[in-house]
């Protein structure tokens, strides 16, 4: 079954939120559109409303992640739902219990719609295929492979700034090779059409055949960062430097660390992004995070509003602006 | 029941080992091959095998087949798997020493062999553990599992503890003459790998598991194999350059033999696509190039054994997230009719497909079966070349219903198995 096939009905309308792969332009801008009816302006509370009233979604989370946890609940309550949030302890897993047993159990409590974050690649994917007819799953990153809500919020913050995407040039420096996010920027970026994606990192760090995504490989940030107007920062895991992957974060952040100097060869209006949460003097100075350029905690609320776009499309009810 | 005399007629016989490929008769006597060709004088036939139209071979040996039994019966039984075996047109199976407890001491194969005695669905043999428990650290008693029949030893996908004991595994195997199936792999190259490391993998998020974590691993066991003048055969191969290595070993003078297993031959690193488990295999599907290197590799002699590395599974195992999944294909009742598939496409002749699976393996292991002089066991495989159906996993013998065929259309199917001289299979009765 193709990512399409599982992610719509037979309309074309969301159904489960796994991966942007499999989605068109048009579907993605719809969710964009559908989140800018949620996003108030910036720094104001995003208003409550009644599309998921009686719906009840449950946050299945096997891998802690308080932040990325809490923006789900917080859009779920916004929109009326119930929440249930339930942090699947790894090591009763690993008693014995298959995340099939842990799906049926759940089910059994009637949810109608699963926010799903786990360890394994395809997880979210796996558990789409097996749910009860109705119930919308929704991927709040699994393994390596995909978190599409992160990549939604993105884009959304992308074209808060720049409006079209399709002269942008955009950069995502860092640890692409074990970053769910960066497979789906990538993926969100070349289907609304940007004009080029670079991947700016020490081959350790960069996938096999990573050009296949359709990004152009620098390993020097400074050449890289030329004339781009979006600048990604992603992450630096520590265990990266014990599985030999790169010498120290000292020699990481002296070559592809993001500094006030080195944002400048950026176009001058570009801006700053970073998933989060940020390692400060690692992969980017609090200088920069800090900056005038730097869009980081926007991101953070757009989050809730992209959630809320997702979760209420997925159940049938979108579109926030005739509702609210 | 026992038929003595039995009478295979008018079929087309193919035994490579002789070179035959002709409309010949078979005549049977007390599990034997007893005339090959015209009736012997005074041959009383109790029963008949109409073969008209259909073509008869020595029996199939399937080299390296994962058992279950003892230890992960839940996956399939000797007897299960056997009658698979006999469905498939196998008579003899290699099991690999990775049950539970492992075949390193001669008590453990004896409770396989009886059982599989009491089953008598086909012949099992073993290949005993190379290293205690298969740590990888201590020898096995190789010596004690070669004068219980073992047929070869091999430490099955289990990492080594270093280089120096592969060096001394090797040289004690050598000793008693027993060969070494080797499933060449480097246990860091592969880390938490689990399908081939490229563009599919990049795309889908999975860890990969690199070309050179079988190419490192094969040339320094091509090194080992030459230095210790062991008996290697290496078991499973799924990359292009290391069936170049052992082409160039050989002609070197390095006495080895190797294998692919048959899916290998068919399906690709992008069939993982969408999470298939089914296709979660290991070695993983590689790619396009790589498979058809393997494909040319068993037209051309440099691979002269196809098996169905076979691994049973329950459904469980291969329902969960990709990566959790269980490794392996449910592959002895498809051994036979992909190799037809191959014969199909033109990448082999039809005597050189029933060579890969008989004769090959036989000299590999320097065996005495796989093919039908007068006086050898009655294994035989009896097949309708043009008989056309389509896989339904759920209908599969074995324990294990894990196969990504399902749905395929294949063109040939066994009508009769027999062992020694006994039909353990008949698509007709």
């Amino acid at each position: 079954m193709s990512n399409e096939q599982l992610q719509t009905d037979e309309q074309g309308r969301l159904r489960h939120f796994l991966s942007i792969e499999g989605f068109r332009r048009e579907q993605l801008l719809q969710i964009l559109d559908t989140a800018e009816s949620f996003a108030m302006l910036p720094g104001r509370q995003v208003k409550k409303v009644p599309l998921l009233r009686g719906k009840i979604i449950t946050n299945l989370f096997f891998e802690n992640s308080t932040r990325t946890r809490t923006t789900f609940e917080l859009a779920a309550k916004l929109l009326s739902a119930d929440v249930i949030n339930f942090n699947v302890d790894i090591s009763a897993t690993s008693k014995g219990e298959t995340l099939l047993d842990t799906l049926r159990n759940i089910e059994a409590m009637h949810s109608d719609m699963f926010v799903v974050r786990h360890s394994a690649s395809g997880a979210a994917h796996f558990i789409a295929r097996h749910a009860a007819p109705g119930v919308s799953v929704i991927n709040a990153g699994d393994g390596r492979h995909a978190h599409p809500t992160q990549a939604m919020l993105d884009m959304f913050t992308i074209r808060r700034h720049k409006g079209d995407f399709t002269p942008l040039r955009i950069a995502i420096v860092g640890d692409v090779q074990h970053s769910r996010v960066a497979r789906s920027q990538i993926m969100a970026l070349n289907t609304l059409g940007v004009t080029e994606v670079r991947v700016i990192a020490p081959r350790t760090l960069l996938p096999a055949d990573v050009r296949t995504l359709g990004v152009h490989v620098f390993h020097d940030l400074e050449r890289g960062l030329q004339d781009v107007d979006v600048v990604i920062m992603l992450r630096l895991q520590h265990e990266r430097m014990e599985n030999a992957l790169l010498p120290s974060a000292h020699e990481y952040f002296q070559l592809y660390g993001l500094t006030a100097e080195r944002l400048q060869y950026a176009k001058p209006d570009a801006i700053v992004m970073h998933p989060g949460p940020i390692n400060r003097g690692v992969e980017i100075t609090s200088e920069v995070a800090d900056g005038p350029q730097s869009v980081i905690l926007q991101q953070v609320s757009y989050g809730i509003a992209i959630r809320m776009a997702v979760m209420s499309m997925a159940l049938g009810n979108s579109g926030g602006e005739q509702s609210s | 029941m026992i038929a003595v005399n039995l009478h295979i007629r008018g079929g087309r016989l193919i035994d490579p080992a002789n070179g035959i490929d002709a409309d010949l008769d078979l005549y049977l006597k007390h599990g034997r091959v007893h005339a090959v060709g015209k009736r012997p004088d005074g041959f009383r036939i109790d029963k008949t095998i109409n073969a008209r139209g259909k073509i008869v071979c020595p029996g199939l040996i399937d080299l390296g087949v994962h058992l279950r039994e003892p230890g992960e019966e839940h996956k399939g039984t000797i007897c299960s798997e056997t009658a698979a075996a006999a469905k498939g047109g196998i008579t003899t199976l290699i099991c690999m020493p990775n049950t539970d407890p492992v075949i390193d001491t001669p008590a453990v194969w004896e409770l396989i062999r009886r059982r599989a005695k009491a089953c008598s669905n086909a012949r099992v043999l073993a290949i005993g553990a190379l290293t205690r428990k298969l740590a990888g650290e201590q020898l096995a008693e190789m010596g004690a599992l070669k004068q219980a029949g073992c047929v070869a030893v091999s430490n099955a996908r289990k990492r080594m503890a270093n280089t120096l004991v592969t060096r001394h595994a090797l040289e004690y195997a050598s000793t008693f003459d027993l060969p070494v199936i080797l499933c060449s792999e480097d246990p860091h190259l592969k880390a938490d790998g689990c399908v081939h490391e490229g563009g599919i993998a990049t795309r889908l998020g999975l860890p990969g598991i690199p070309s050179a974590a079988e190419t490192v691993a094969v040339a320094r066991d091509l090194a080992l194999t030459e230095h210790t003048h062991s008996r290697s055969h290496f078991h499973t191969l799924s990359t292009g350059r290391a069936i170049e290595m052992i082409r160039q070993a050989r002609h070197g003078g390095a006495k080895l033999s190797a294998d692919v297993a048959i899916h290998q031959l068919f399906l690709l690193d992008t069939d993982v696509d969408g999470f298939n488990a089914d296709c979660h295999v290991d070695p993983p599907f590689r790619t396009q190039t790589d498979r058809d290197i393997l494909r040319q590799a068993v037209a051309n002699g440099d691979i002269e054994v196809i098996c169905s590395d076979h691994q049973p599974h329950e459904e469980d195992a291969k329902t969960a997230p990709f990566p959790l999944t269980a490794p392996g294909i449910s592959g002895l009742e498809t051994l036979l009719p992909l190799c037809l598939k191959l014969v199909e496409e033109g990448v082999l002749d039809l005597s050189t497909a029933i060579a890969r699976l008989t004769h090959g393996p036989a000299q590999a292991l320097g065996l005495p079966l796989g093919r039908l002089d007068v006086g050898h066991s009655a294994d035989i495989c009896i097949f309708d070349p043009d008989s056309i159906w389509t896989l339904h996993p759920a209908e599969l013998h074995s324990g294990g219903k894990n196969t990504p065929f399902g749905d395929w259309e294949f063109r040939g199917k066994v009508t009769q198995t027999l062992f020694e001289g006994r039909i353990t299979w008949n698509s007709e009765s």
